[in-house]
């Protein structure tokens, strides 16, 4: 396989229509128009206008790295060809648009987007004739800058990427930075590099030349840093460990005093998302018994809670929270444990599907009139009180992330012990080869259910806080939804990584809440940034060593049978 | 009374009768092969043997228990070790995690380190690739490590099911050496093997299956010389 030292016409005017499709696509959903007010930095850039330059400058790019065998001449030629080809269609949408209302063809009926504003955004406002024109020399001009970027040396070219990609992350992000800034210092921080919610363009030069000059500097020196780091002491080397999880461990108490309500009900989300996929992880990460309906604990262990504390009409004891919190552990890891029984001698797909079922029989369980009187039906379980601690209500956000960052470490410490010991390496055996690990003294029966037991437990823990949290349970909260968000959380993450399912679980559960300003295209931008991720980074955002390992063996495999 | 006796066993894989009434015997610190071609039950009585499945009728009775008592693991530290056909390595563990899986009932942190120098002692092959993921091994390494493995249990029985399949032939030679060697340090070898020439060489006893059903018996050399057996598994005519 060598298609890299040559790029035929064919590839070129491929990757060229893609991003003018890529134009074209965005534009006829909407996005470009409704971004277009969308500020990145004050005055310069505006997200809608990012979305029409980055396609022409990923398509330069891309066509430059196909020829970068044929000399820098070649590969800038190529990348201003692609820019000229990903102009096309977009300049035939505008054409087509103005030609079908011309002759006075309803276009919107069906493309609501197809409109006036649309051919505005596209020729900067300067009518067809100049705008297009306009259009062409930019896109041009854009692929010619990609190719650029790419003829560039590494260091410098990962350099400007890197700068670049930090002040349209912290453009995007301006609201909460603005909210941060506020928190830490004062009303008037905001204003000073923020402007109507984009950046003012001095600060963000200044963003770009800090991060970038950083990533330079750790690019020069990095390496000798380490080094030096590698050879100091133990002294020294404990030193530094302590102190940086010392950090660590103040800046996770801060930081919902720095971040504020909103973000502080953010990561108290992520954070009960880190509790099930931890669980989660032990049946699918360690054991590689996938489960699909592990949003079963989850609704088990918030309805014990619901069912136990409520001081509503369904409450059948009205039980302190601290006293149900074990209850509703337990509950769930009695669940785990039974319908882990009928699908021992299930493997692969077919356990997938058998507790992809459970995740569904609990939903309608807990939506059938049958159980309506105990547990509320469609009206779900009200009045769940707040727990207390002393005096204290747990019942904001902020005390909530506490709660939940307890239970976040209890459960990571669990998950630590149990990956480097005994019970580990068995799941880990029995994950590989069921029959070999029987054949070594295994008791794979007793590890299958110890593996469904102990996963349900967090599940059950984070329901019950759930409960206690909202204040109020629905069996809507309880969909499949769940039970693929937790499952993605850890491939995303990486399979059997602990630091990744945190990572995962930031990505997966926070980044939508960030997102929310893109409203309706939330989800696609969710999917894309979930296509791309396993596209570029297959093994895992932070991976586990024994991961890293396999992904890296396969490819060497697939290397050597070329 | 032998070590092992399996007595007139069944198995069924749904409606396919796969064993029709086998029975062998293996006496302690023989070296018993059991030969035939594909599909002829040798895989099947193996798994039957080390207790993976159940026969629906006879009987398996290892060292005077009954092995259909047993569940597969349990087996392990009563003395049964089995090396499956196409090795069963956990291929992304290392060398070293692959030796401690195999005495994972064990306790004795003094024997196992013992068990486990002896063991890179017999495949000093292995030795030399202690951290590598056992999964990039050659495929006669890996071998060398199923069996290394299977012994850190300490097995008085051990089975091995097609030792020599996908092997180049000088390290088959070397292989079957080694069975030798293991054999002659006290461990009892049940060998299942197609390459019946090999496999007819080293055992003191063989046993031929065919369709389900033992067809032959007798001691290893005399079956060498069997014109039946001549023809069908050792391709002389």
């Amino acid at each position: 396989m060598n298609h890299t030292s040559s790029l035929s016409w064919r590839s070129l005017l491929n990757i060229g229509l893609l991003a003018g499709l890529a134009i074209v696509y965005t534009g006829l959903i909407g996005m470009i128009q409704v971004f277009s007010e969308r500020g990145i930095i004050a005055g310069v850039l505006t997200m809608g206008q990012i979305m029409i330059f980055l396609p022409p400058l990923v398509a330069g790019y891309m066509a430059a790295r196909r020829s970068r065998e044929q000399g820098a001449g070649r590969m800038i030629l190529n990348a201003g060809l692609a820019g000229l080809i990903a102009a096309v269609l977009p300049v035939i949408l505008v054409l087509l648009i103005r030609q079908l209302d011309v002759m006075g063809v309803d276009i919107r009926s069906m493309f609501v987007n197809a409109s006036k504003a649309l051919i505005d955004h596209l020729t900067f406002e300067r009518g067809i004739g100049p705008g297009l024109a306009m259009l062409v020399g930019f896109m041009t001009a854009l692929g010619l800058a990609g190719g650029a970027l790419m003829a560039l040396p590494e260091r410098i070219r990962q350099t400007l990427i890197t700068g670049t990609t930090w002040v349209i992350g912290i453009g995007l992000l301006s609201e909460f930075m603005i909210q941060i800034l506020r928190n830490l210092f004062g009303n008037q921080a905001g204003r000073s590099i923020f402007q109507a919610g984009a950046l003012k363009p001095i600060p963000a030069l200044i963003i770009f030349i800090v991060t970038a000059g950083i990533y330079y500097f750790w690019q020069l020196q990095g390496a000798n840093i380490r080094a030096r780091y590698a050879r100091s002491g133990e002294g020294t080397k404990q030193t530094f460990q302590r102190t940086s999880v010392g950090l660590l461990g103040i800046l996770l108490l801060m930081l919902p005093w720095i971040v504020g309500t909103f973000l502080s009900e953010v990561l108290a989300n992520v954070g009960l998302y880190v509790l099930m996929a931890l669980g989660l992880n032990i049946a699918v990460g360690l054991a590689g018994l996938l489960d699909l309906g592990y949003v079963t604990n989850f609704a088990v262990g918030a309805y014990v809670m619901g069912a136990l504390t409520s001081t509503g009409p369904l409450g059948l004891a009205e039980l302190n929270f601290w006293i149900v919190l074990p209850i509703s552990v337990l509950a769930a890891m009695t669940t785990g444990f039974l319908l882990a029984l009928p699908v021992l001698r299930m493997r692969g797909d077919y356990l997938a599907i058998a507790t992809l079922g459970f995740g569904e029989i609990i939903r309608l369980l807990a939506l059938s009139d049958w159980l309506a009187p105990y547990i509320g039906g469609a009206q779900g379980i009200l009045f769940i009180p707040k727990p207390h601690i002393g005096s204290l209500t747990i019942d904001t956000p902020e005390t909530f992330y506490y709660l939940i960052l307890a239970a976040c470490f209890i459960m990571l410490f669990i998950s630590i012990r149990l990956n480097n010991s005994r019970t580990g390496r068995q799941w880990m055996a029995m994950r590989e080869d069921e029959d070999a690990a029987g054949a070594m003294g295994i008791d794979t029966t007793l590890a299958k259910l110890l593996a469904f037991t102990l996963s349900a437990a967090s599940g059950g823990l984070a329901g019950a806080i759930f409960a206690s949290k909202l204040g109020a349970i629905f069996p809507h909260s309880f969909s499949l939804l769940i039970s693929i968000n937790v499952l993605s959380i850890i491939i995303v993450g990486g399979m059997g990584s602990i630091p990744g399912i945190v990572v995962g679980a930031l990505a997966l559960i926070g980044l939508p809440e960030l997102l929310r300003e893109f409203s309706d295209y939330r989800l696609l931008l969710y999917g894309a940034l979930l296509i791309i991720m396993m596209l570029v980074r297959p093994e895992g955002l932070w991976p586990s060593a024994v991961r890293r390992r396999e992904l890296q063996s396969d490819a060497a495999e697939a290397a050597a049978a070329d | 009374m032998a070590l092992l006796e399996v007595d007139n066993i069944h198995a069924y894989y749904g409606k396919i009768h796969a064993l029709k009434g086998v029975s062998l015997t293996v006496e302690k610190g023989e070296v018993v092969s059991l030969i035939g071609g594909n599909g002829a039950g040798k895989t099947t009585t193996l798994r039957c043997i080390s207790g993976l499945i159940k026969p629906t009728d006879g009987s398996v009775t290892f060292d005077d228990d009954v092995v259909a008592d047993y569940a597969a693991h349990e087996l392990v530290p009563m003395g049964i070790a089995m090396v499956p056909e196409g090795r069963g390595i956990f291929s992304k563990l290392t060398v070293q995690e692959n030796m401690e899986m195999g005495a994972f009932y064990r306790n004795d942190k003094e024997g196992i380190k013992q068990d486990m120098e002896h063991g890179y002692h017999i495949f000093p092959r292995l030795a030399e690739r202690r951290t590598q993921i056992a999964g990039t091994m050659s495929g006669g390494e890996q071998q060398m490590l199923a069996m290394a493995r299977a012994l850190m249990s300490k097995p008085r029985l051990l089975l091995l099911d097609e030792p020599s399949m996908g092997l180049a032939p000088v390290l088959v030679e070397l292989i079957f050496d080694t069975i030798r060697d293991i054999n002659q340090q006290g461990v009892t070898v049940l060998l299942v093997e197609q390459n019946a020439h090999m496999a007819l060489q080293i055992a003191n006893r063989g046993y031929v299956l065919q369709t389900g059903e033992i067809i032959l018996s007798d001691n290893a050399a005399s079956l060498r010389k069997d014109p039946m057996v001549q023809k069908a598994y050792l391709g002389i005519d």
